[in-house]
């Protein structure tokens, strides 16, 4: 009788094996299809349009080698573009990481009004942000110094004389910092939120282990939470480079790249090569600089992902 | 006593602490809600007069910019396109990642887990990398300048995430349910809609919000493949294009108030479950 209910069991089993083969690749093959058409191939058609002279409106267009990269690496606003590229993301995600890691101590403790906390600590990272860009555009006064609040503030509390402004976007400093205050202001929610799921994630009984073998706060900070969170904080940076240095929303809103070329990054240049100014094989050459960094973030989470046993 | 005293003060600088990060997050919506509400003239108040303080209605507030945004700007209009792209992307994404998900879960094997994690790495591939083949491509389709260009291209970044997230929904809900079904005589299919299903409801949900706020915080794109005012969704056109003026803060801040706390109050709903996600297996429990 056993033996009837084994051999059925197992037949069963065969049956569902080679049935799930079958209906597992039918069900992921439009995911797959979807990004292989419209993520793969175009990034491959982007390495290739570097390649050449092709300019919108126009579907034919001729190979002409490292033409394009020549042009781009012997321009002063290339160079400007990969260089603000570089520091605004690393100024900023420096910045986000110290005053995430600070926050994170601070809302992991439960009180009163947390939640609330946590919503509004939350707003920049949900929002548009071409539409907060354009509201610290108003706040900053980027657009009309005249009339900014911050300027207002800045008098009122006497940093700022009485015929001092702060113009902004009109100087390259200015407004370059004023691009890594936004970036920061809007990556500091994400990065928060995932340091926040990381030390929550961290069981109590080893804290309390600690503190009963005499470890105090700070010790127990660097030996016990600040290693276990480290797997957690470089998925908040590396996250966080993918979306600062990708970016182009915050520079184009703001400045479109200027004053005099200066706070371009390279998404941005490529967008008003490629598409502004119809150049589409230099606009995919300048577009491509940020391939190398892409390869390197997706490997150092692949790596992360082994290392915390996922793959 | 002492240790009382000490106990207040950690609290006080505590609540100190997260007060001043909350005043840097909310600064800019503050800015929004005031500005939406003041009158012109409080409004441009020039910034040198120190009796004028701008933080205060110094004149009684007014609807004036609301009436203005809603019936003399297009915004209506980008608000109407939005909706049009974000319902179907996001019964595209539906389609695609729901499934997807579940066989990646439960029907691949081994290699379900590499392939998931390979799937999520291409929501990596950022926009900016993109837009100049994708241009391309939307010009061979005749696409260009239409809500469909969007419709077509917004699932490229929806379908990883959501895919991912799904993946992850279903592996944690347990097998045995899906098998009791299966041994009453029901079809896989059959077994995973009238036992997995209901329960993956939160997660279809999740989808759906995630998606949709996606769709709205897109503005690359959309900036690449749409030229006519009429066509623009609201990350774009509200900047680009809603009132040209100088004196257009009012209405702008109107919009950007509007737009921006509903999507903020719908994905605070779905917020662990999108930790979750980005997080996947570098945190445990």
């Amino acid at each position: 009788m056993a033996t009837i209910a084994r051999e059925a069991h197992k037949i069963r089993w065969r049956y569902l094996l080679d049935r799930e083969r079958v209906l597992g690749s039918l069900l992921i093959s439009p995911a797959i299809g979807y990004i292989v058409l419209l993520v793969g191939v175009p990034l491959l058609l982007a390495i290739y349009l570097s390649f050449t002279n092709a300019i919108s409106g126009h579907l034919e267009a001729d190979f002409v080698g490292l033409k394009n990269f020549r042009t781009i690496v012997s321009d002063p606003i290339f160079l400007q573009a990969l260089q603000n590229t570089f520091i605004f993301t690393f100024v900023s995600q420096l910045i986000v990481v110290i005053l995430a890691k600070i926050l994170a101590l601070a809302l992991v403790k439960s009180f009163p009004g947390r939640p609330l906390a946590r919503f509004l600590i939350l707003l920049p990272w949900v929002a548009p942000i071409s539409l907060t860009t354009l509201a610290w555009d108003w706040v900053l006064g980027a657009s009309n110094s005249s009339l900014s609040v911050i300027n207002w503030t800045l008098r009122a509390v006497g940093v700022l004389g009485p015929t001092d402004w702060i113009y902004w976007t009109a100087f390259p400093s200015s407004a370059m910092a004023a691009i890594i205050l936004i970036h920061v202001w809007r990556m500091l929610p994400f990065a928060t939120i995932i340091l926040l799921a990381g030390l929550t994630s961290i069981p109590q009984e080893i804290h309390d282990a600690a503190t009963v073998d005499g470890a105090g706060f700070w010790r127990r900070l660097f030996e016990i939470t600040l290693p276990l969170m480290l797997p957690i904080v470089a998925v908040a940076v590396l996250f966080g480079i993918i979306f600062t240095a990708t970016d182009m929303t915050v520079v184009y809103i703001l400045t479109r790249g200027g004053p005099y070329n200066s706070t371009h990054v390279l998404a941005s240049l490529a967008w008003q090569r490629g598409i502004f100014g119809g150049q589409l094989g230099e606009g995919a050459a300048i577009a491509i600089f940020l391939l190398p960094l892409l390869v390197i973030v997706a490997f150092l989470m692949l790596r992360l992902a082994r290392r915390t046993e996922v793959v | 006593m002492l240790r009382g005293l000490k106990k207040l003060g950690a609290q006080i600088s505590l609540y100190a602490l997260v007060l001043l990060f909350v005043a840097f997050a909310v600064f800019p919506f503050y800015w929004m809600t005031v500005s939406t509400f003041k009158r012109n003239e409080d409004l441009f108040h020039v910034a040198t007069d120190p009796a004028h303080n701008p933080y205060l209605f110094n004149l009684p507030p007014t609807l004036e910019h609301l009436t203005q945004l809603f019936f003399e700007t297009r915004y209506v209009t980008f608000v109407l396109n939005t909706l049009f792209v974000g319902v179907l992307v996001v019964g595209i994404t539906l389609l695609i990642s729901v499934p997807g998900g579940y066989s990646l879960a439960r029907l691949s094997g081994q290699w379900g887990e590499k392939l998931g994690i390979g799937i999520f790495l291409t929501y990596l591939v950022p926009p900016t990398l993109l837009f100049i083949p994708l241009a391309r491509l939307i010009a061979l389709l005749g696409l260009q300048d239409t809500l469909w260009s969007l419709v077509l291209i917004y699932p490229t970044f929806t379908i990883p995430f959501c895919t991912w997230l799904m993946m992850g929904f279903f592996k944690s809900i347990p097998k045995d349910l899906e098998e009791q079904a299966l041994v009453d005589g029901c079809s896989r299919l059959g077994a995973v809609i009238k036992t997995v299903l209901p329960l993956a409801v939160p997660g279809l949900l999740t989808v759906v919000i995630f998606s949709f706020t996606l769709v709205m915080q897109e503005f690359v794109y959309a900036l690449t493949f749409i030229l006519s005012v009429g066509k623009m969704t609201i990350s774009l056109g509200v900047p680009i294009a809603l009132v040209l003026d100088v004196y257009r803060w009012g209405p702008l801040m109107a919009a950007t108030l509007i737009s921006s706390i509903p999507v903020a109050i719908l994905y605070n709903l779905f917020l662990d479950r999108f930790i979750a996600g980005f997080t996947g297996g570098a945190v445990k429990g």
